[in-house]
């Protein structure tokens, strides 16, 4: 009885979230298109006061490179403003707990962190962040994620089909676009439900109790409903309180676990309906969901699977375990709810949790792992395509060599130099993760003097722990094996400069592919054309997925949760 | 550079203004009409302050229990064990776990006991436990409370929250809810 409405609660989340996807994919195909929708006499408006402020023209056409540049600038101001704040929240106003400002190498973990949407967190929200710090990082929530999707929406305009020299449009526009008539009008929808569940939203500090038994308990409150909103919808993930999501002020009960789950793939589902709208392509943009969703459900299966199942260990002290592994679990969202969310949080890059995924069984944590390492089944807004369009001319040029035909995508051939690119940054996460990683091992291993107090795990499982924090912060996604003791200047630097290379280069590389293509000369669909929007393709994208994640990751996969699970027979 | 730079400080600015000041500003605004007015659902028990949603630590042998936490329901300070499945250390806390719950509950075999009340919560401040982990502490609360247990068993009962819609998601039981129950049943 329990376990069925449970699994009823998340085929109901994946449906909802499909069926919101679509039609909200079609609204921002309008949107970026240029074409009226019917919220623009009240953005219109707002966005002209915008342009004008910042002092930018929306109606000139940019090249690639300078769409580039406008981004690296925006994100470069954005960081030296999170720098400014964090180390000087103590002294600033809106501080009523009194918390600490960050030492300068915490400052700059959290401050690539919240521009690069990944949102990683080595301080806890109760105790190491004050209000003022808190909204500042909800901005960057906002527009972090509103810089991906504008990007995104570039590579959209140079796929379109049929013409030389396409025109790429302004970065100004999409991205003002995404922020003020995607991102605020719904996240503004979620927070008023949240606040309508007891999500609290107030600038008054610590609340002081007496709990019914007697003791006094300190409650840590704070403008959490706006914060929380933002951060399910942004695929950001980092929580106003330490347990993120799992914390009852996140998440009161089963209905805002619901709409934080749905708003967690919302967007990258909806980005790859906006892109059939844009280039006409609707059945290709089938196909991309298609083969996202068959992945996401390879990856699912079996942590709900072991989740629901529970922990062997405890089962052999005689404890029954028909409500799952409820260790680092919420009871009011139970093991297939915090299994669901394990997976969808970490295809999408978003990071939040509802659950701790260091509790979670050895094979479902390697499923979580599994969706940040392979990080474009649905993905986070915007890269997520970009990941999957680097994966597509992979698929492109392989299937062109087994076949005997020039490699083209969407009417444009692709040469050398774009599989150059193609290939760099299909290598450059596993290499963040495995060198990274590799490092730490070393680290661990022969100072333990200095560094052995890194992990609340041993053995496997603490391999596991540091193998988990480099997947997370090269993939974006800001989920953490949260065992691990990482405000330590090692994990914040290197943390700090994976995030920034994983969050960059993969945004170059594929606006730059899309960009010299889109200046090549176009040729028209003939029966020698490899078609893009066919089963078979969807095979072979597919295919190289498995073979660049399998071949790059398995062996570091097999010395954590693997070996863990073997372990426990 | 310049060209670049300039524009970027400008917007930054300008979505400062928009989207920390503004959107909080509106979202605050709203709370202000809502029932819980932006403070999170509270019960009043006594002139005493509940938050409904803060689950409280119940060691009492009067009380229903609450899950095991990691933090002790510090709620200035939430928090999970993060100790992996296989930790040595770990299965020897959960060992503890059921042998001090058996210590109170005489008589009652570990494979009687839910799961829930021997594992920590993720957010150590988890406000509910399952049905079954209420109803088998009712012999417990009967005895020490001098209350027929059938009493109590239609009281766990009265307070189980259903799945939402009585479709989606499991059953739990308010622990809070259910203690401030059991005291007024002993008032009258």
């Amino acid at each position: 009885m329990q376990m069925s409405t449970e699994m009823y609660g998340i085929i109901a989340m994946f449906m909802i979230t499909v069926l919101l996807a679509i039609p909200l994919g079609r609204y921002m195909g309008k949107l970026f298109s240029g074409n009226s929708t019917w919220l623009d006499p009240i953005f219109n408006p707002i966005d002209q006061l915008i342009y004008r402020i910042s002092g930018v023209d929306p109606n000139i056409e940019m090249s690639w490179k300078q769409h580039l540049k406008v981004l690296l600038s925006i994100n470069f101001i954005w960081f030296v403003l999170a720098m400014l704040v964090l180390t000087n929240m103590a002294h600033l106003p809106l501080n009523p707990d009194h918390n600490p400002s960050m030492s300068a190498d915490l400052a700059f973990n959290t401050a690539v962190s919240f521009i690069s949407n990944t949102n990683l967190q080595h301080y806890s929200g109760e105790t190491g962040m004050s209000y003022l710090g808190q909204l500042v990082l909800m901005l960057f929530q906002f527009i972090s994620a509103g810089c991906g999707m504008a990007i995104c929406i570039v590579v959209f305009k140079a796929m379109k089909e049929g013409t030389t020299n396409t025109p790429l449009g302004n970065y100004y526009y999409y991205f003002v676009r995404s922020c003020t008539r995607v991102l605020l009008p719904i996240a503004f929808i979620m927070a008023v439900l949240f606040l309508l569940n007891g999500m609290p939203m107030t600038f008054k500090g610590k609340d002081t109790i007496t709990t019914l038994q007697g003791d006094t308990v300190q409650v840590s409150r704070g403008p959490v409903a706006a914060f929380v909103a933002i951060k399910q919808l942004g695929t950001n993930g980092g929580g106003f309180f330490g347990p993120n999501s799992a914390h009852p002020f996140e998440n009161p009960n089963y209905f805002t676990n619901m709409i934080e789950t749905i708003a967690i793939a919302l967007l990258p589902i909806a980005l790859i309906f906006t892109m059939g709208y844009m280039l006409k392509r609707k059945k290709l943009a089938w196909l991309i969901v298609g083969v996202m969703t068959v992945g996401f459900i390879l990856l699912l299966a079996p942590t709900l699977v072991m989740e629901t199942a529970g922990n062997p260990a405890i089962a052999k002290m005689g404890i029954e375990q028909n409500l799952g592994n409820m260790e680092g679990k919420e009871l009011r969202l139970g093991a297939a709810a915090s299994a669901y969310w394990g997976i969808v949080t970490t295809v999408t890059s978003n990071g939040s949790v509802n659950a701790m995924h260091d509790s979670f069984m050895p094979l479902a944590g390697m499923c979580t792992m599994l969706g940040m390492m392979v990080n474009a089944f649905y993905g986070g807004i915007g890269v997520g395509f970009l990941n999957f369009y680097i994966f597509m001319i992979l698929a492109v040029f392989i299937s062109g060599l087994m076949v005997g035909r020039t490699p083209e995508l969407m009417g444009k051939k692709i040469e050398a130099k774009e599989m150059k690119i193609a290939m760099i940054i299909a290598l450059i996460h596993p290499f963040l993760i495995l060198s990274g990683t590799a490092i730490s091992a070393y680290l661990y291993a022969h100072h333990p003097a200095e560094y052995a107090g890194w992990l609340s795990n041993p053995g496997f499982h603490g391999f596991s722990e540091m193998l988990y924090e480099f997947t997370s912060a090269s993939a974006n996604n800001g989920s953490e094996f949260a065992g691990l003791g990482a405000n330590t200047p090692w994990w914040n630097i290197a943390d700090g400069i994976v995030m920034l290379l994983s969050r960059y280069l993969p945004i170059i590389g594929p606006v730059a592919i899309a960009g010299l293509l889109a200046q090549k000369k176009y040729i028209p669909e003939s029966a020698g054309t490899l078609k893009t929007d066919t089963v078979t393709f969807g095979l072979m994208v597919m295919a190289v997925i498995v073979i660049v994640a399998a071949l790059s990751f398995f062996p570091s996969l097999a010395l954590g949760p693997v070996a863990e699970y073997f372990s426990f027979h | 550079m310049k060209y670049y730079l300039l524009p970027a400080i400008r917007l930054t600015l300008v979505c400062l203004l928009l989207f920390s000041v503004m959107y909080t500003a509106l979202v605050w605004c709203v709370a202000q009409i809502t029932p819980d007015k932006g403070e999170a659902a509270v019960w009043m028990v006594h002139g005493k302050k509940m938050y409904r949603n803060i689950g409280q630590k119940f060691s009492d042998d009067k009380y229903f229990w609450s899950r095991p936490s990691a933090v002790n329901y510090n709620a200035a300070a939430a928090g999970a064990s993060n100790k992996g499945p296989n930790n040595p250390d770990y299965l020897l806390s959960v060992q503890q776990n059921v042998d001090s719950f058996q210590i109170h509950h005489p008589g009652v075999p570990a494979s009687a006991i839910p799961a829930d009340l021997v594992t920590a919560s993720g957010s150590g401040l988890d406000p509910d436990i399952a049905v079954q982990s209420a109803m088998i502490q009712v012999n417990r609360i009967a005895q020490i409370r001098h209350i027929p247990k059938s009493i109590i068993e239609s009281l766990v009962r009265q307070h189980t929250d259903k799945p939402l819609l009585g479709i989606f998601g499991p059953e739990s039981v308010n622990v809070l809810a259910l203690n401030i129950a059991l005291d007024s049943l002993t008032n009258h």
